[in-house]
């Protein structure tokens, strides 16, 4: 349903992802690391932790989460400001943070390549390279980038080219379905599953609130692919 | 100090109740040890410890021009959260790729004194973030026509720099200073300049005109920004199912996962910001959320109006 009247220059349909690649233990010094592409869009993720002690100000009865952004050239600059804080708290939202108390857990994010969907991409290289590490998570997490064209229309997964012409995009994560460890009704409000609950959503540009609330739901429709890639390329590389 | 002690008569009852003693506990100590428990037992009585419903946002109040060497300033209080604002314009040769279009450059400062987090020399981790949302949100609400700011295409336009200063952080920084920099823009009254000899663009004092009435304007009539429009925002903090509107430092600490809704004067969405957080949100929040900003923005409207007209008097 109006999915053909989208051109895009790739050839894509609207609802229609990039190549997606995962690799685990890139790095051997690292406690875990992890390397995602979504076409061209590569992150390479590394853990260390966790380390004991956590710094000034973080809670010490539980652990912290560092996150440190290594853009592709240059300084860090207030964009990778905002990346690592949204970065770090969304990791925050999935791990176990009372299991470890009072260490530190620093998750490395360097960027490869950089064509579109950065953030999106970095989160779920963070991911995988937390269950590389070991790290225990409540659940995993998948994100996406749902872009909004003048038509009103919604494409997922967007290049920088598309992403500079369209009005407005949305990063979104989601939970993946729930693992049994959960104490029921803590996060799951009411009767709603988790996997239709929002973790993080960062917007750019102007949209009406119906195009927002029909990104979300195109988004959590995209997110089960992503989720079931990442569950099968973990379950292959764990052998 | 009635608050406080209405706590301490249901942390009385409870304690009975629960065979721990709560009650003997004094309330301040029990606040700090339990921060959660202690907001918990307001929450299911939908109040908290400030005596606010749950969904109302705290006192808040614009007031315009408080530094007079700016050509656009204010100062806003939400709550105890004090946000000082102000924009200076320079005369800067507009770039190549928009030869009539002026630049805003904003930056969201957080200095020691603004609360006990942030320590001299180390800037907090926030005050980037913040300054790079401002921005995200003042540029693509397109409350500011970039070519009201323009004086002679392709040689002079004017380059806006707006600072917000923190002198209080006591949560919900982001509406605070977003309410600031809509107040010092709403403030701004463009200097008048005219051209020299050699081409250059001065600044004309009113005493100069009056002297001397050659001098030709280049921008008469343009002194005011006329705003297309106006993004107005809400933060709420999400605990369990509960939805606090506009929180305190002390409760964002203690309720982690927090939404911030940027909404324009269209009703359209500008930005939903939600980093992460322990609760999930589903649409029914969201849609809660989106409404609350609705109304917010009604009142910030009013608070705004009142000020100009506050300022005219």
């Amino acid at each position: 349903m109006g999915e053909m009247e989208v051109d895009r220059a790739d050839g894509r349909t609207a609802s229609q992802l990039r190549p997606l690649a995962c690799s685990r233990n890139t790095l051997h010094r690292a406690h875990g690391s992890a390397r995602w592409s979504q076409g061209d869009t590569i992150v390479l993720a590394a853990v260390y932790g966790p380390k004991a002690g956590t710094k000034k100000g973080e809670n010490p009865e539980k652990a912290s989460i560092e996150v440190i952004w290594k853009p592709k050239t240059g300084h860090i600059g207030k964009l990778e400001k905002e990346y690592e804080m949204v970065l770090k708290r969304t990791l925050q939202s999935i791990c176990l943070l009372t299991i470890h108390p009072n260490t530190t857990t620093s998750i490395i994010v360097q960027v490869l390549g950089d064509d579109g969907a950065l953030l999106p991409c970095a989160i779920n290289a963070s991911c995988a390279a937390l269950v590389d590490a070991g790290i225990p998570l409540k659940h995993l997490a998948v994100s996406i980038c749902c872009g909004l064209t003048e038509s009103g229309s919604v494409i997922l997964d967007p290049t920088k080219a598309e992403e500079q012409k369209i009005q407005a995009f949305a990063y979104l994560v989601f939970p993946n379905s729930p693992l049994s460890v959960l104490s029921k009704g803590s996060s799951a409000e009411d009767d709603e599953p988790i996997e239709h609950g929002t973790i993080t959503s960062v917007t750019h540009g102007v949209m009406p609130v119906l195009d927002y609330f029909n990104c979300l739901e195109r988004g959590r429709a995209a997110s089960a692919k992503i989720s079931e890639f990442l569950r099968r390329s973990l379950e292959s590389q764990t052998k | 100090m009635a608050a406080a002690s209405t706590a301490g008569g249901s942390g009385g009852g409870g304690g009975g109740a629960g065979g721990f003693g709560a009650g003997d506990m004094e309330v301040e100590a029990y606040r700090r040890l339990f921060p959660l428990p202690f907001y918990e037992r307001y929450l299911q009585n939908y109040v908290r410890p400030d005596a606010r419903p749950l969904h109302r946002a705290r006192d808040t109040s614009v007031a315009l021009g408080p530094i007079a060497s700016a050509h656009g300033s204010s100062s806003v209080k939400i709550g105890d959260t004090t946000m000082l604002a102000a924009v200076k314009l320079e005369v800067m040769t507009p770039s190549a790729e928009a030869p009539d279009e002026g630049s805003l450059a904003i930056e969201f400062h957080m200095p020691p004194i603004c609360s006990p987090t942030v320590r001299p020399g180390r800037p907090a981790d926030v005050a980037p973030v913040i300054s790079k949302q401002l921005s995200d949100v003042i540029t693509s609400s397109g409350m500011i026509d970039l070519k009201e700011l323009s004086l002679i295409s392709g040689k002079a336009a004017w380059t806006a720099y707006l600072d917000i200063y923190c002198l209080n952080s006591d949560g919900s920084l982001f509406d605070a200073a977003l309410l600031s920099a809509i107040a010092a823009f709403s403030h701004l009254q463009i200097p008048l300049v005219s051209l020299n000899d050699d081409g250059r663009v001065i600044a004309v004092s009113g005493e100069q005109l009056e002297n001397n009435s050659t001098i030709e304007l280049v921008n008469k009539e343009k002194r005011k920004l006329s705003f297309q429009s106006i993004p107005f925002s809400l933060t709420c903090v999400l605990h369990n199912k509960y939805i606090l509107a506009d929180p305190t430092a002390e409760e964002e600490s203690i309720m982690e996962t927090f939404i911030t809704v940027v909404l324009d004067s269209m009703g359209r969405l500008v930005s939903f910001y939600k980093p992460g957080g322990s609760v999930l949100v589903h649409s029914s929040t969201i849609k809660d959320c989106i409404s609350l900003t609705k109304q917010r923005m009604e009142e910030l409207q009013n608070i705004l109006e009142d000020s100009t007209s506050a300022m005219e008097e």
